[in-house]
């Protein structure tokens, strides 16, 4: 067991890596969609620009996409985006993590398109809706139940890298660790050991957190596909012409 | 019947045979010829003992020992110059040398320790089987920088054990990969058909048999590819290593000479670049080594 | 985020009256195989058409290419004196049509596949009301009542909630009519729609599909094994066979009193079955 000032420093890196996460989450899942339509795309430019990023994005390891992003790119890329320079490590970080999800998670999306049945799209061609259309009311909808769980793993494995954020100067949950460190080391090493088991088992609740998250929407999905609520659908009258409710 | 009864262009599905349906029995007289199993096959056969060949020799042969330093003075006016990115090479492929050799013992102890893990959860007594399942989850769900922080600590405070750092780096690469590599044994077994199961009782087959001859068999196309995915997954993990327990890879070689030379982009660019000419190839390996198992399996 | 609603025929589910369809030398093949040769045929508007012809025939691929899901190699198809797969230039000439003028000449075409081809994450209304209101621009409102219209139509108002998953095969393939009668196409194809059904179902759907005829409002070309529906429904039937239409006229004839020998062991063989 640790001291309460240590769960409370240890409460504020967990919140950190939490942000971190959404960050990365939030520009993952942008890219994911986005990139996986584009290697589905008609133009061949855009399929080769998404074939690129996808293979940059997952052959490269995260920790060297972290040094480069973090350390790198603000001194190349900074004259040309401003932006970039005097960015904090977290935001930097968040951005390495969410280019490598994105890679992934692109991957993850093409396939899931690829798996909905040809039918499907053929029936959308056949009411002429835009392929923007099909993809958003007839296709994505679909895809969704495919996407959701190899999803959730995926961005277990981006909570498991938000830790290197800690490595290039970061503070996260493993940066407020290592402050402990010096500290505890005077109570003996048995001291840091019981330390670690603790931040050990608070990623692996993040991680059962976020596993969780997911089965909910998964969940929530396979109600919708069976059967829908009152509530959301058309109130069926004695005459025929109905109305919506809610 | 079904000859005439008409069809569209579009294909109907018609439930698709199973494998292991034995051929038609030959007349008397032709011999039983051995069936050709995919393993056999030159295309498959001959890429995959490269393969293994050359992860044994780097798994045997250490890289060359010393100092990483760049006896160069880049300019500060610029921020990125080509001669001095070249002037890196050599040393960086001496860190990536490491990187991957650390990789591929690593991933030796992943393989092994995995089928352990694979049968210990499969276990039928749960006392067993549940603490594995746990233990692999854990350890997948909980990141490898902090297991290499937590191995490195451990390591200190029992004080009979010493452990070269790069020995610590690929027992916890080991150990971390070992998890997934379970799961993929353990969903290799899966794979394979329960009717296959019962065929196998259905003969009165001994266990040994029924493992060796009916289930590995059908369950490696399914694991190969996998563990071919989480040997790369392991190669690009491999660099945290450097930054916790200083081990001399990719990673530490770029530290090293931003350091000395406090010119950041050049290193990390390179290892960038040098990491990517290994992992690109070695996951086009693995799609072809899945395309044509794939096929095999129909 | 906005919708873009299609440029053609905004705000248009009305009648707009029966089309014609004219086939003009169209070939089609898949690699080696040739589906459809020189095809020439006219179909005129309200006329009901039946296809028939052993599998591989090239008949479900003229429905599929007058719906553009495979994409003829040459020749050219009209619908409603339009041309479908080209646009006139200044010039006076033919030239490749762009996707815009597709969806155009297109949005007049209905379709019915053999495997309903429902979304199965929307209720049987949603999938009804979807193309009225994201391609013509149709208001909510007006789209459900039009919606609940034809589901009553096809007898199926008290399902109007359910997801395809809970609804039989018959139930499905009616659904599947009303949603493409829902923008009130000038052409309907209908593809083998009952050949994926159980033979007890068969009957509710041809039902719905003589209700149609009889309103005659479209173009019909039908895809069918069903000869006595052919027989009852067809102004004309086609017999097609090796990409060619072999013998065509009316049913008394074509079924009853065939030409061709082709033909003849054709129909001699769906008897047997």
């Amino acid at each position: 067991m640790l001291t309460p000032g240590q769960y409370a420093q240890l409460w504020n890196g967990m919140l950190a890596t939490v942000q971190i996460l959404a960050g990365a989450f939030a520009l993952g899942i942008f890219l994911s969609l986005v990139v996986g339509v584009g290697r589905l795309s008609d133009r061949r430019w855009v399929r080769g620009i998404s074939f690129g990023f996808v293979e940059f994005a997952r052959g490269i390891s995260s920790i060297i996409l972290l040094f480069i992003m973090v350390i790198a790119i603000p001194i190349l890329l900074g004259d040309m985006i401003p932006w970039l320079r005097g960015r904090s490590v977290a935001v930097l970080g968040a951005l390495a993590l969410g280019v490598n999800m994105g890679g992934y998670g692109a991957e993850i999306i093409r396939g899931s398109i690829l798996a909905i049945p040809k039918g499907q799209t053929e029936a959308s061609i056949a009411l002429n809706l835009n392929p923007t259309q099909r993809l958003r009311y007839v296709v994505l909808p679909q895809a969704l139940r495919i996407i959701l769980p190899p999803m959730g793993n995926l961005t277990i494995e981006i909570l498991k890298g938000t830790a290197l954020v800690s490595v290039v100067g970061g503070f996260d949950l493993m940066r407020a660790t290592q402050n402990q460190i010096a500290s505890m080391l005077a109570r003996g090493a048995i001291g840091v050991t019981v330390l670690f088991v603790n931040v050990l088992v608070i990623y692996f609740i993040l991680a059962q957190g976020v596993n969780a998250l997911f089965r909910l929407a998964e969940r929530a999905l396979d109600r919708r596909f069976q059967q829908r609520p009152a509530s959301k659908g058309v109130r069926i009258d004695a005459t025929v012409g109905a109305e919506t409710d809610g | 019947m079904a000859d005439d009864t008409p069809h569209t262009q579009q294909a109907v599905d018609e439930p698709s045979q199973e494998g292991g349906d034995a051929p038609a029995q030959p007349a008397f007289d032709l011999e039983v010829e051995q069936s050709h199993k995919w393993y056999r096959r030159p295309d498959v056969l001959v890429p995959v003992t490269l393969v293994v060949l050359g992860l044994s020799l780097l798994a045997i042969v250490p890289a060359p020992s010393g100092r990483f330093s760049s006896q160069f003075s880049p300019g500060r006016e610029v921020s990125f110059g080509w001669d001095y990115f070249f002037h890196l090479l050599p040393q960086m492929l001496r860190g990536l040398y490491t990187t991957a050799r650390a990789t591929v013992l690593g991933f030796l102890i992943a393989a092994t320790l995995g089928m352990v893990m694979a049968m210990l959860r499969r276990s039928q007594n749960r006392v067993v089987s549940l603490p594995t399942a746990f233990l692999i989850e854990f350890i997948r769900s909980t990141p490898i920088l902090v297991q290499m922080f937590f191995a490195q600590v451990l390591v200190r405070s029992v004080d009979w054990l010493s452990l070269n750092p790069i020995v610590i780096l690929f027992l916890v690469l080991g150990i971390h990969y070992a998890t997934y590599a379970s799961e993929a044994y353990r969903a290799g077994i899966n794979s394979v058909p329960k009717g296959q199961w019962e065929a196998a009782v259905a003969l009165n087959l001994d266990p040994v048999t029924k493992w060796t001859r009916i289930i590995i068999p059908q369950a490696i196309p399914n694991v190969l590819p996998t563990l071919g995915n989480y040997l790369v997954a392991a190669f690009k993990d491999a660099p945290i290593g450097d930054a916790v327990l200083s081990t001399a890879g990719v990673l530490f070689f770029a530290n090293t000479i931003r350091a000395e030379d406090f010119r950041p982009v050049e290193p990390y660019l390179l290892i960038g670049v040098g990491f990517l000419l290994v992992s690109l190839p070695a996951a086009w390996l693995v799609r072809r080594l899945e395309a044509h198992i794939a096929y095999e399996r129909g | 985020m906005r919708t873009n609603v299609a440029e053609p025929d905004r705000n248009d589910v009305s009648d707009k009256g029966a089309a014609s369809v004219r086939f003009r030398a169209v070939d089609k093949a898949f690699g080696a195989l040739t589906v459809l040769e020189d095809l020439h045929l006219d179909v005129e508007p309200g006329e009901r058409v039946v296809v028939i012809g052993p599998s591989g025939s090239g008949k479900t691929t003229i429905l599929r290419v007058t719906m553009t899901l495979e994409h003829i190699d040459a020749g050219t198809i009209q619908i409603g004196g339009e041309q479908l797969y080209h646009e006139p230039t200044s010039a006076g000439t033919l030239k490749p049509a762009s996707e815009k003028h597709i969806r155009k000449v297109r949005s007049n075409i209905g379709m019915v596949f053999q495997h309903f081809n429902l979304f199965p994450h929307m209720s049987a209304i949603e999938n009804v009301m979807l193309a009225p209101i994201k391609v013509h621009g149709v208001s909510r409102d007006e789209a459900q009542h039009n919606g609940m219209e034809l589901l009553a139509k096809v007898g199926l108002a008290e399902h109007a909630n359910h997801t395809p998953g809970q609804l039989s095969g018959g139930q499905k393939q009616r659904v599947a009519i009303a949603r493409a009668l829902a923008t009130s196409p000038s052409v309907m194809l209908f593809d083998e729609v009952t050949s994926a059904l159980d033979p007890e179902l068969v009957g509710d759907v041809l039902n719905v599909l003589r209700d149609i005829a009889e309103e005659g409002r479209t173009t019909m070309m039908l895809v069918t094994h069903e000869m006595g529906f052919a027989r009852e429904i067809a102004d004309r039937v086609l017999m097609f066979d090796k990409g060619r239409v072999v013998e065509s006229g009316p049913p008394s004839q074509v079924l009853d009193n065939p030409q061709q020998e082709r033909t003849r062991s054709f129909l001699g063989a769906v008897a047997e079955h």
